[in-house]
């Protein structure tokens, strides 16, 4: 009896790891944001960019819509997505909070006079610590958030022409 | 004398507390943080922008005396579980974490079966 149930207990362990590996590494694990959506994004206070004041919660409270995105002047993504931005401005439901990241002043300033500035709100994080308390690990990078604050959908990397369709969608709904 | 000397072991616990606290190990912390933007690599190991950041803000919330265990809480609420190499037991990895103590005992009961036998016989 016990050598049948050794046998046993060796050939389900053998099958268990065998089926363990087989999930595990048919599994993606490149890291993607998915998990995100739905959290409210919350201590949010921003240094304005060009005044002596920050940016709150409150400040976005207001908005139907707000679309918050990490940009600088040294990052050729952001140069391409700046035209997609200006259009999404001209929307109704929506606000832009442009969040320049470990950027020069001037250089930054130039850039927005070059290009042309599509945001609403515009604040400044030299340093880089509060893109961590947004789940940012590059940029470009953008979410979009409902009046709550809640996170519908990160954009990682720029803003293409199907991301602007996609949020023509979701603020056009309501 | 006895209530002094309980005041005085309850003020000493709570002094070595907050020494441990205070000496909390930024490059522990690191170790256990996966870099999300390389290969393989940890923080501590990585020199990337996003190790850079994630840094600054380990050490500033060391410095305003959040625990190690409230530190990983803070990045997985923000980037997942996904960013600390050793994740806390919840109920989808807590087989993971069961399995070798599992291991363990069924191993040690096949072993003590197999001994009872030889010696039955």
């Amino acid at each position: 009896m016990p050598k049948k149930l050794i046998k046993i207990s060796i050939l389900s362990f053998i099958i268990f790891i065998i089926v363990v590996f087989f999930l595990s590494l048919n599994k993606t694990t490149i890291y993607d944001t998915k998990g995100l959506v739905g959290q409210k994004i919350s201590n949010i206070k921003l240094d304005h960019f060009s005044k002596n004041s920050i940016i709150t919660e409150k400040d976005l409270n207001n908005n139907q819509y707000t679309l918050i995105n990490f940009w600088a002047s040294w990052c050729g993504p952001c140069r391409d997505e700046n035209s997609i931005l200006l259009k999404l401005n001209k929307e109704k439901n929506l606000k832009i909070l442009g969040i320049n990241f470990k950027d020069n002043k001037k250089n930054a300033q130039n850039f927005l006079i070059e290009l042309g500035n599509p945001y609403d709100y515009l604040a400044v994080d030299s340093l880089g610590k509060q893109s961590i308390n947004f789940g940012i690990y590059g940029i470009p990078e953008s979410i979009l958030i409902d009046k709550d604050l809640v996170i519908i959908k990160k954009f990682i990397g720029p803003i293409s022409k199907n991301d602007y369709e996609y949020i023509q969608s979701i603020i056009g709904k309501r | 004398m006895k209530i002094k000397l309980i005041i005085f072991f309850i003020i000493f616990n709570l002094s070595i507390v907050n020494a441990e606290n205070s000496s909390l190990d930024p490059n522990n912390i690191f170790k256990n943080l996966r870099c999300l933007i390389c290969q393989g690599q940890s923080v501590a190991d990585s020199n990337s922008e996003f190790a850079q950041t994630i840094k600054l803000v380990v050490k500033d919330q060391i410095k305003s005396g959040k625990s190690e265990r409230e530190i990983y809480d803070f990045l997985i609420e923000k980037y997942g579980e996904w960013i600390v190499y050793k994740p806390p037991l919840n109920k989808v990895n807590f087989l993971l974490w069961l399995l070798p103590y599992l291991t363990f005992v069924i191993g040690g009961v096949i072993i003590f079966l197999l001994f009872k036998k030889r010696v039955n016989s």
